[in-house]
């Protein structure tokens, strides 16, 4: 049958098995736009007040399902705004497809209105992107898209359509959905280095990130980590995939890590990395890194292995397929000298905050109190900044795509909008976005979305009036001179949520955050609750950049 | 620091190029030349790559080249193991007999050509691979070079 190209992009996104998209209109997708008014039963579309609160709403929805996400926008602007969401979403690895509209071929390079070259623009943000300059290449290439942003490591991909071809008519040929290709496989030979290696080791440690969240490996991990009595240490992007009750799990490690992760790390004989990278937030100093150990890298990428660290042993696979052909290769074996070594850092070297005797708010007294209020289902999504750590540190997630931050590009205003999209995506569940006020001045107009579509996502707003991850950084490193982090901003939260058609609280204490998140909880609509702290409160432990375990700062 | 020649395989889609280009200029990677060509398939054509690094980076190079979707094959070329050609036209000043004899001396020991002489200069032209290329400009460069151009490498496996 034939159909014109906004119709046919329609189509394939349904064959794909899209549901929801994110977007905004404009001129170049007015055709499209056409389309989805006419397909609105087969796919719901979320209008949000800037392309970049879809762009992150779409990483957002994807993040909580696994599922790719999609953004829609016009040509020019409308494409430069989702550039950041982009960014981020590549740099964690999410997989997303986000189509742009652009001015007509015959327009094109010739700084028409709105035309901007968005391809050449994201080329470096993106696994891949395409223009679309015939309508017949159209369906495959969106195909494509969903192909290459779910394959391998995954990925954003854009794809960009001039106006004329949205409105060009072909013929539409039906075809299945289009699965990520899984090719991984482990040599047996590689299996056995693994298994020896590990048998040999006194103080194993395994150290895992983002891609044991995307290949849902937790459980597989966490089955070696027992028959190998291995303890693991985790990046952020990893929160939730092992139970935080777990002897073996020794939480979070890096730059404001656990000091007994870093310890054991520092300590190890063999370090055996699964779907990490190495960052320089988590190797500090890649050339003091787990100086006494073995290394083996394990990553779907092989692009990683040897990029930021130099490894001793290197498997390309999908986590979970690595920990499950691993298993049976294993012998049951146990560490205690090292376990005991290990729980002895725990107790004496770990931070512990210390409770304000009256009650009044703490970074990790608000996160505990609303971990456990929302309950062991809710998601948290967060901005970027001290109140991102704070979080990671104190939110106790316990299952995978329920903690969503922008771990590799430290996007600052992510959070509302992916906390939007993990809300579309899942109605059901209670959504927390943990905020600072540095970071919800940067997107808080999306707070207009959520009460359009009556998305009851909570923003607990952890306001100590300045910013304060860089402020941070001022106080230890740059003797209190507090350039540009003291902005005197005199917002009222409250009357800002109710202006939005939300509703605020504002609480200085404990007993007041209960009140507030108890009726937030009722999730009639969005809610902002704006809880004070002190501006000099710290995040806690830090290693400097370029330290180790000796250069830890923790009170 | 070595200097490796990288043979890539792409398609011929518009935009490849700035796609690799811009992968090295992000990376930090560097080009000392790069040339694209047609092959026996008009999808596909050939870039051949210089690249400046150490083996590290040259590991790099060649898997997140390779990563890149219009890639298909991307393979690092040993002067030895492959014919590797390039190109050098160098425009030199000769204002007598004496020093144009001593550039066609210098010439005639690798192997380059003149290609035309005129009173006031004289342009040669050597077509060998980049090592040697190398050792001719460093010795012709004891004369009045004014203009040096040269074309990037060609390379294809033994």
């Amino acid at each position: 049958m034939k159909k014109n190209g906004s119709e046919i992009l329609v189509d394939v996104l349904v064959e794909q098995g899209v549901d929801t998209i994110f977007g905004y209109p404009g001129g170049s997708v007015l055709n499209i736009y056409d389309a989805l008014y006419k397909n609105s039963d087969r796919i719901r579309h979320i209008l949000t007040a800037h392309e970049q609160g879809a762009s992150h709403a779409a990483d957002g929805y994807a993040r909580a399902t696994g599922k790719t996400g999609v953004c829609l926008a016009t040509s020019g602007p409308g494409a430069t705004n989702l550039v950041t969401g982009i960014a981020t979403a590549y740099m964690d690895s999410i997989p997303m497809v986000a189509i742009t509209g652009n001015v007509g071929t015959s327009l094109i390079g010739r700084d028409s209105f709105q035309e901007v070259y968005i391809a050449g623009i994201t080329m470096p943000i993106t696994k891949h992107n395409f223009v679309v300059r015939h309508v017949e290449e159209l369906a495959d290439v969106i195909r494509d898209a969903f192909r290459i942003a779910n394959s391998d490591r995954p990925g954003p991909v854009l794809v960009d359509i001039p106006k004329d071809v949205t409105a060009a008519m072909y013929e539409y040929v039906p075809r299945g959905r289009v699965e990520g290709e899984e090719k991984y496989d482990v040599a047996e030979e590689q299996l056995q280095a693994v298994a020896e290696m590990i048998a040999k080791a006194e103080r194993p440690v395994i150290y895992y990130g983002g891609g044991v969240q995307t290949s849902d490996a937790g459980e597989a991990l966490l089955a070696l980590m027992k028959k190998a009595d291995i303890p693991a240490t985790h990046t952020m992007m990893a929160i939730g995939c092992v139970r935080g009750e777990e002897q073996l799990n020794l939480g979070l490690i890096g730059m404001h890590g656990k000091v007994s992760a870093s310890w054991a790390i520092d300590r190890s004989d063999l370090l055996i990395s699964v779907g990490a990278r190495f960052s320089d937030r988590v190797a500090t100093n890649t050339s003091r890194f787990a100086p006494q150990a073995k290394i083996i890298h394990v990553d779907i990428d092989a692009a990683e292995i040897n990029k930021n660290i130099g490894v001793d042993y290197a498997v390309v696979s999908d986590a979970r397929t690595f920990f499950e052909k691993l298993l049976p290769y294993i012998k049951p074996s146990k560490h205690d000298a090292w376990r005991a070594q290990i729980a002895e850092w725990q107790s004496k070297l770990d931070y512990t905050p210390k409770n304000d005797p009256e009650g009044h708010l703490q970074p990790h007294t608000i996160i505990e109190l609303v971990a456990e209020m929302a309950g062991d289902d809710a998601v948290f999504a967060t901005d970027v900044g001290q109140h991102q750590l704070w979080a990671a540190q104190y939110c106790h997630r316990n299952g995978i795509h329920q903690f969503i931050t922008s771990g590799g590009l430290g996007t600052m205003g992510f959070g509302y909008g992916a906390a939007m999209g993990a809300q579309v995506a899942q109605p059901e569940k209670t959504i927390i976005h943990i905020t600072g006020d540095g970071s919800f001045h940067m997107n808080l107009n999306e707070l207009v979305t959520s009460v359009s579509y009556d998305l009851p996502v909570i923003t607990v707003l952890m306001n100590n009036s300045v910013l304060g991850m860089v402020r941070q950084w001022q106080t230890m490193f740059y003797e209190k001179r507090y350039s540009a982090t003291d902005p005197h901003r005199k917002t009222d939260y409250v009357k800002l949520a109710e202006a939005f058609g939300a509703r605020g609280f504002r609480c200085t204490t404990l007993d007041e955050l209960r009140a507030a998140m108890q009726d937030a909880l009722k999730r009639t609509g969005p809610v902002v609750i704006d809880c004070v702290i002190g501006c000099d409160e710290r995040v806690l432990p830090m290693i400097p950049a370029g330290g180790t375990v000796d250069d830890i700062v923790s009170g | 620091m070595q200097k490796y020649i990288l043979s890539v395989i792409v398609r011929n889609n518009s935009g490849v190029l700035a796609r690799v280009s811009s992968l090295f200029g992000r990376r930090g990677y560097n080009i000392d030349s790069l040339t694209v060509s047609t092959t026996t398939d008009p999808a596909i054509s050939r870039m051949s790559i210089i690249v400046t690094g150490d083996e590290p980076i040259l590991e790099q190079v060649l898997k997140q080249v390779s990563k890149l979707e219009e890639v298909l094959w991307v393979e690092h070329l040993k002067e030895t193991d492959s014919y590797c050609r390039e190109l050098v036209f160098v425009k030199l000043a000769a204002e007598d007999t004496a020093a144009r004899d001593a550039v066609r001396q210098v010439s005639d020991v690798y192997g380059a050509h003149i290609v035309e002489s005129t009173e006031g200069a004289i342009i040669v032209e050597l077509t060998e691979v980049p090592s040697r290329i190398d050792a001719f400009l460093s010795v012709i460069g004891n004369f009045k070079v004014l203009e040096m151009c040269r074309s990037g490498v060609t390379a294809i496996l033994k």
